[in-house]
């Protein structure tokens, strides 16, 4: 553990910080989320750290339970969309065959959409919730999954110990959870921080636009959007926001990037 | 038939049957799915006659591959539907948008394009120096950061700190053409710094890769200077997958379009969209969508035909 970089370091730091105040959320907010305590956008002081908001709530309580909102979507429309798009590339990878042809153009056919857009179509009709939200952006983003864990199974379903699974008479169940998963897992763990980025950004972006959680309730990208206006005027409490979405992506990137060179360096590849 | 031309064939061919697919994908992404259209423009408070009139105004009774089809074939025609919030024609509606959102899409790439590959020609130059690490790092902080962070800073500190450019920009058909280019002035550097990293990212990689051939070692060895191995060899050959690179970040314009155009209040299709989406207008996000993603799937085609067009081996068969 004594050989983490300094810049993995700042991002692990950053990454729980975040993740501790989430989690913590109700225990060190000053106020209450809807709480109307002092004037509209008023600045920075000892009873507001980060000033007022645009009708007056105390603008780090709203950060901390915003960033619960972010984080807690994120995480469980990356958990979705690896489990569904893992395992779903596991058995096209196993199978072959027309499930993996019928898979495989499906994906092809998402992936020609432009991930927003397609999100756009689909919330035009449905109510929006957090449960939606997470639906279909872990359905979405599956199909990224899917092309890397099919690739991934590809090169591994031709190994000898699968073949001796299969002669053995395994099931595709066991072929693809106790011979495939876990020599797949390293790839996999790594392109999870990437994903887990992407999502931050995705559920933020649709949040500001309006169209992701919906008030009062506020995530990150809400909070941007309800301060937006004051832009203008020089109040810069939407860059506060926005500020923070920047960084735990770049904090988890860190993260993501150190632990890509470490399992590659474990493996005897060049990424040292 | 000569074998490019097939190539080239087959690869329209199979844009459009992804375009066919892509639209039956948006038509059921909105038709099939939970969600009452006649209920959700009249309301919790509709009388069921009202629903069952508007119902068959909308000709939602007919089953959905015949009002797919009725789609498509007006789609086709031109012809996009009327839009439920207020009646009006969608094509007219999208047309002076459609515009709007291509002159700033393509003053963002004439501005990002040329900077890329410059900046990616200076990070081979100086590879692993303190130039190429710079543009690492930035890169990797640039897609970790969204578009409306870059939008609002430069909003607050060029345009109301500074008062530079003006903060909202708002276009009409009437205004000059130096005019306009003031106003979007900043969303085109938002756009242009969205795609930038990337692009000279991958700018870099398909240099260094040629530059590990055969002849640059010769030409390194005959006494061409950095610069000159760069421009005069290593550049056309790498010309392929820049262009790739460049057709697919400008693919991601389009998306990026969207997010930049609410923050700016531009008069684009992205602000329609994201507009109608909120009012449950589903012809027009259905004709949006189809827009995008006929300009997005025919981007990545271009991209395509130009590395085919550019593969020597393909041109020239035995």
């Amino acid at each position: 553990m004594k050989n983490i970089p300094i810049s993995a370091l700042i991002g692990l730091f950053f990454t729980g910080l975040y993740f501790l105040a989430a989690i913590f959320a109700p225990l060190i907010a000053p106020y209450g989320v809807g709480e109307v305590v002092g004037d509209v956008w008023e600045p920075s002081s000892a009873e507001h750290l980060l000033g007022t908001d645009n009708i007056g709530r105390d603008l780090l309580t709203r950060m901390i339970y915003g960033g619960q909102t972010t984080i807690w979507i994120a995480t469980a429309a990356t958990a979705l969309s690896f489990t569904t798009g893992s395992i779903l590339g596991f058995v096209a990878a196993v199978l072959g065959g027309w499930v993996d042809q019928t898979l495989s153009r499906f994906v092809d056919l998402v992936m020609s959409l432009p991930t927003l857009i397609f999100a756009l179509v689909v919330l035009s009709v449905m109510p929006v919730t957090v449960t939606v939200l997470i639906l279909v952006m872990g359905f979405l983003d599956s199909t990224r999954v899917y092309r890397l864990a099919r690739s991934v199974a590809v090169d591994i379903t031709v190994m000898d110990y699968v073949e001796a699974a299969r002669l053995r008479g395994e099931k595709t169940g066991w072929i693809v959870f106790r011979e495939i998963l876990p020599n797949a897992l390293s790839p996999l763990v790594a392109e999870m921080g990437l994903r887990f980025i992407f999502m931050v950004l995705f559920v933020s972006t649709l949040s500001f636009l309006g169209l992701g959680v919906q008030p009062p309730e506020a995530d990150w990208g809400g909070i941007v959007k309800e301060n937006k206006d004051g832009i203008v005027y020089g109040i810069p409490a939407a860059l506060i926001p926005a500020i923070a979405i920047a960084t735990l992506a770049i904090s988890v990137n860190l993260v993501a990037d150190w632990i890509l060179n470490r399992t590659t360096s474990l493996k005897g590849g060049r990424g040292g | 038939m000569h074998p490019i031309l097939k190539l080239v064939a087959q690869r329209v061919a199979l844009s459009l049957l992804l375009l066919l697919a892509a639209s039956a994908l948006i038509f059921a992404g909105t038709q099939i799915l939970p969600g009452d259209v006649a209920q959700s423009i009249l309301g919790q408070s509709a009388t069921p006659e009202a629903l069952a009139n508007l119902r068959r105004d909308l000709g939602l009774n007919d089953p959905p591959a015949t009002r797919y089809f009725n789609w498509l074939w007006g789609a086709l025609q031109g012809d996009l539907g009327t839009a439920l919030t207020n009646g009006r024609d969608i094509a007219e509606s999208i047309g002076q948008r459609l515009s709007n959102t291509l002159f700033l899409a393509f003053w963002a790439a004439v501005v990002s394009v040329p900077l890329a590959i410059g900046l990616g020609l200076l990070a081979v130059r100086y590879r692993n120096r303190w130039p190429d690490k710079l543009i690492s790092g930035v890169t990797l902080a640039s897609i970790s950061i969204p578009e409306f962070l870059i939008g609002y800073v430069l909003m607050f500190y060029i345009s109301v700190k500074l008062q530079w450019f003006p903060s909202v920009s708002t276009v009409y058909p009437s205004m000059g053409f130096w005019e306009k280019l003031n106003v979007i002035a900043l969303p085109v550097a938002v756009l242009t710094l969205v795609v930038l990293a990337h692009m000279m990212r991958m700018t870099r990689a398909a240099i260094l890769n040629v530059m590990q051939s055969a002849y640059i070692e010769t030409a390194e060895l005959k006494g061409l200077t950095g610069l000159q191995i760069i421009w005069r060899h290593a550049f056309p050959n790498a010309v392929a997958p820049i262009v790739n690179v460049v057709m697919l970040n400008l693919a991601y314009l389009v998306v990026g379009v969207v997010v930049v155009e609410v923050v700016f209040v531009y008069p684009g299709m992205g602000q329609f969209l994201v507009d109608h989406v909120s009012k449950r207008d589903v012809p027009v996000v259905q004709a949006c969508g189809l827009i995008f993603a006929a300009v997005y799937i025919g981007l990545n085609l271009i991209a395509d035909l130009v590395s085919i067009l550019s593969n020597p081996r393909l041109r020239h068969p035995k």
